[in-house]
């Protein structure tokens, strides 16, 4: 059972707390971040889905931090860690709403985490895509300010 | 079975990331660390030597060690009997040639081997004890065990197979255990004692004629026999050994190389095995229930190329649950799992792709649940169909159209599973499908499978897309069989429904939660609702009086407060539950009934909302779990039993209360230990630590107190599920009966779509609770199952008790 928990390779550094700490909430966590969402995805689909591994407690929504708008990512939270498992095992890297969605242990949900750390509001990585992403505002957010110059 | 490779998985569909995994279970990993245990571990892996040769030279090295590392060896045989099943005649040969070198050691390993074996049985293992027995079987191939005593334990099982004292899943199981065994020894035993043999099979017949198989009806996921009989399984595998007898026990699946040691092996001394007494264990025990043989394609369905085995082949058997084996076992990986399906040792001789997608929909509609979760089946397909040149996507077309071909005769947990497994394929998939093709339905009763099945396809697709995405796809055949749009309706608008009562309040409750008022006002507006029971009556905040129309009022708006998201949903709820504690008390059943109704009128069109809704108004404690089950079967909602949303709810809430229970038992039994531990050890220490109430709460001890509350309460919890259960089934008796005796009255056929329907459901009651119901089966039998009922009806509990019996 040790290797199905292993974790990825991520850390979030904005965690407030050591190394350790941060990894012992992860091994007991019971919150998936899921990322790679289209912006349209909504909630319902993201329950509908998840919902086929266990009870959900909760979903919350990854904003952009200016225009509170979905930004493509969230987090969702199940009472038990073994669903939140079986989600990894059997939905990472399976399809919602055409696109190949990533989850991730979570340390767990806090104010704050909902919104996007980018310089433009939403996630760090669509500020430097260099492709078209139609499902996530188009092209990166630096090159989209560069090709307007 | 490349288990000894190292296999690296580098995969951008994990954003990029590098995983180092190896394809060998944790065992093995120690095993890397220790030469012995790898050396046998690997025994027969694909080397660039034969099979044969890599077991003789493994078996020439052990013999150097057979007395230093003894214990070492013995453990790590034993642990590949039941960790390496699929390599039993491997193993054997090469205990077959330790044993030619060494007596005592042959000896050893066979009280070793009887000793799990009889474990196993006594921890209910029962896999695990088949593996077991079969390798002893086997044994009597590498001449380690002789025939004689192999056929004298046989006899022995048959006894207790007659005992009729024991359940007769017990007596099932042990049947099976042979018959397990029969296609790895039964030629040996034939050749060497026929008419030993002739009697046991004969033996084993008389049994297969006496044994009950009233269970067959509610594990059929066909309810009818054509193209495809639903055999039960041990009539199945009974049959397949008669072949296989017939054939002279000839069978061309099973790897012998034993064979090649004959000159060897047959010199060797063989052992007579111990007395085999089959354990018997303390308290109920959790027996393997029976299932039905799943066939879904004949040899003409696969592609040209291998043949499709017979059904009552006992390769089919064979290979059927070799590839069961590989889903349990990689059933937490599913990369790994499809790339252990795929290499399958057979893949050539046989349409493998076309087996595995059987034995796939197997599992997935395994009655009376899948082994695991339904989406582990759907996303090992998804990952099937991935391979390039793979046969799967045109297996999966062909299942489906094959499916919804039968769709009539077919049980209805079935159906949901196969609507739930479709849609997901299809959202994987954008959707892609030959739609046009199913516009034949259109015409039909919309109350039958076919068209009822289209309609909750699109359904479930919608909730795990967006309406409009559907509707672009759906031809315009398929039209009238699209869903209405998903949204809430509010009746309290004067544009919608005029004047009606409650209005006024309505509209000041609506304006009351934006301004987010107190709860005194809101308690003041809903008092002046006029109470539709008691018209004259002064309502008084202090003594709330049962108004259905303020729930009503209340609920209905609070729900559209709350409809934007499921989050605001349960914020809505959550902020305003104590609302609903005044408005609820004292008016029991119907309150509560006034409040799903609502929940209903708003939520009709979005199915999704609803189970939510449901499931909020449970969490948060606004209705009770019984109140569902009386909801369910009110007269509004009989419309709606040939839609699968209705029954998710109900299962749902049955599981909510199950979950609930088992956590206050484990808290329950948490708390006594802890009292249990406190009091062992201040009967053990020396001071004179009295248990002060507050001392107890410092150290986290619960009071006799807290303890009783705790008790209390389960109870409480348990007696509202025993109530629940007889609500469902006496609504259903009632029901059912109402429709048979209407039919029976308008000279009309009983067995209409509705009818099937229903009982199909009344079946999913019994089989997704099976340990519950079981519980309360005498309740049942006395109060509702009794020999009035119309026979259809109390059919089902029989075959229900057959079932555990």
């Amino acid at each position: 059972m040790a290797a199905a928990t292993k974790l990825s390779d991520y850390r979030d550094q904005l965690f407030k707390g050591s190394q350790g700490d941060l990894e012992k909430k992860l091994v007991n966590s019971t919150t998936l971040y899921v990322g790679n969402l289209s912006f349209y995805t909504r909630e319902y689909q993201i329950h509908e889905l998840f919902g086929k591994c266990g009870d959900i407690r909760r979903i919350v929504m990854g904003l952009d931090r200016f225009k509170k708008t979905p930004c493509g990512f969230c987090f969702v939270e199940y009472y038990d860690r073994d669903d939140a498992q079986n989600a990894i095992r059997y939905i990472n890297a399976t399809k919602l709403d055409d696109r190949v969605i990533r989850t991730d242990w979570d340390a767990g949900f806090e104010e704050g985490r909902q919104y996007g750390r980018g310089k433009s509001g939403g996630q760090v990585r669509d500020e430097f895509r260099k492709d078209y992403d139609a499902g996530r505002g188009g092209y990166g957010k630096m090159f989209g300010t560069m090709e307007s110059i | 079975m490349n288990r000894g490779r190292r296999r690296q998985h580098e995969d951008d569909d994990y954003g990029g990331r590098y995983f180092k995994k190896r394809r060998t279970n944790s065992e093995h990993e120690i095993g890397d660390e220790d030469p012995l245990r790898t050396l046998i571990y690997d025994v027969g892996e694909k080397t660039k030597a034969s099979v044969e040769s890599s077991i003789e030279g493994v078996s020439k090295m052990l013999e150097v060690d057979l007395s230093s590392q003894k214990v070492k060896i013995l453990e790590t045989l034993l642990e590949v009997v039941t960790k390496q099943p699929e390599k039993c005649t491997i193993y054997s040969t090469l205990v077959g040639l330790l044993n030619a070198k060494n007596y005592n050691f042959g000896g050893e390993f066979i009280e070793t081997v009887v000793k799990d074996f009889k474990e196993r049985v006594k921890s209910e293992q029962w896999t695990l004890a088949e593996y077991c027995l079969r390798f002893i079987s086997d044994l009597v191939n590498s001449h380690v065990i002789s025939a004689t005593s192999l056929l004298q334990l046989y006899d022995a099982f048959m006894d207790v197979a007659f005992d009729a004292s024991s359940l007769q899943a017990r007596r099932d199981w042990v049947v099976y255990a042979i018959l397990n065994c029969l296609p790895w020894v039964g030629r040996e035993l034939y050749d060497k004692k026929q008419q030993t043999m002739e009697r046991l099979m004969i033996t084993i017949d008389n049994y297969m004629k006496k044994r009950n198989k009233k269970h067959h009806g509610l594990l059929r996921v066909w309810l009818v026999d054509d193209p495809h009989p639903q055999e039960e399984y041990l009539d199945c595998l009974w049959t397949q050994i008669e072949k296989l007898k017939m054939d002279g026990w000839n069978e061309k699946h099973i790897i012998r190389p034993y064979l090649a040691f004959d000159n060897v092996l047959c010199e060797a001394l063989q052992h007579n095995l111990p007395q085999i007494l089959l354990p018997q264990q303390q308290g109920p025990v959790a027996y393997p229930l029976p299932s039905v043989v799943f066939r879904m394609f004949d040899y003409t369905d696969c592609p040209e190329g291998p043949v499709l085995p017979g059904g009552h082949s006992i390769e089919r058997y064979l290979i059927e649950q070799e590839l069961r084996a590989i889903l349990c076992k990689y059933n937490e990986d599913r990369k790994e799992c499809v790339a252990a399906l795929l290499d399958y040792p057979h893949n050539h001789r046989v349409p493998l792709e076309y087996i595995i997608v059987e034995v796939i929909f197997g599992e997935l509609f395994r009655l009376p649940v899948p082994e695991f979760l339904q989406i582990c089946y759907a996303s090992i397909l998804l990952e099937l169909c991935k391979r390039p040149g793979s046969l799967v996507p045109q297996a999966l077309a062909q299942t489906t159209e094959l499916l919804f071909d039968r769709i009539d005769t077919m049980n209805v947990s079935c159906v949901d599973r196969f609507v739930t497994w479709f849609a997901y394929h299809l959202s994987n998939n954008q959707f892609r499908w030959s739609w046009e093709d199913w516009s034949r339905v259109v015409g039909m009763d919309p109350q039958h499978p076919k068209p009822k099945f289209v309609s909750e396809i699109i359904q479930k697709c919608i909730r795990l897309s967006y309406y409009e995405r559907l509707s672009e796809l759906i031809p315009k055949s398929l039209e009238s069989l699209l869903p209405p749009a998903c949204e809430p309706f509010y009746k309290f608008d004067s544009q919608i429904s005029g004047k009606i009562p409650g209005l006024a309040q309505a509209t000041q409750l609506q304006a009351a939660f934006r301004e987010k008022i107190s709860m005194e006002q809101i308690l003041g507006i809903l008092k002046q609702v006029p109470n539709p029971l008691d018209p004259d009556l002064d309502m008084d905040l202090d003594k709330w009086s049962h108004n259905p129309l303020a729930i009503q009022v209340f609920a209905q708006t609070l729900f559209m407060l709350g409809s934007k998201t499921i989050t605001h949903a349960r914020s809505a709820l959550l902020k305003y539950q104590g609302i609903f504690s005044t408005i609820l008390k004292d008016t029991t059943e119907d309150g509560h009934l006034c409040v799903l109704k609502s929940a209903f009128e708003v939520w009709k069109k979005d199915t999704q909302m609803l189970g939510v809704a449901v499931d909020l108004l449970l969490k948060y404690r606004i209705v009770a779990f019984g109140s569902v089950a009386n909801w369910i079967f009110t007269k509004d909602m009989q419309p709606e039993f040939t839609r699968i949303y209705l029954w998710e709810i109900l299962h749902q809430t049955i599981r909510k209360m199950n979950k609930n229970i088992s956590r206050l038992s484990k808290e329950l039994a948490e708390a006594k230990e802890k009292v249990r531990m406190a009091e062992n050890s201040s009967s053990d220490s020396e001071t004179e630590e009295k248990s002060h109430p507050k001392d107890k709460a410092l150290l986290d001890i619960p009071s006799d107190d807290q303890i009783n509350a705790m008790e209390e309460k389960l109870e409480a919890q348990q007696a509202e599920r025993k109530d629940s259960f007889l609500i469902i089934f006496q609504r259903f008796i009632m029901i059912l009966s109402e429709h048979i005796a209407q039919c029976d009255t308008n000279g009309k056929p009983v067995n209409t779509p509705w009818y099937q329907w229903t009982v199909g459901r009344l079946q999913e009651v019994f089989m997704q609770h099976i340990d519950q119901v079981y519980q309360y089966s005498s309740t049942l039998e006395t109060l509702l199952f009794t020999q009035d009922l119309d026979k259809n009806i109390l059919e089902i509990f029989e075959q229900f008790k057959a079932l555990k019996a």
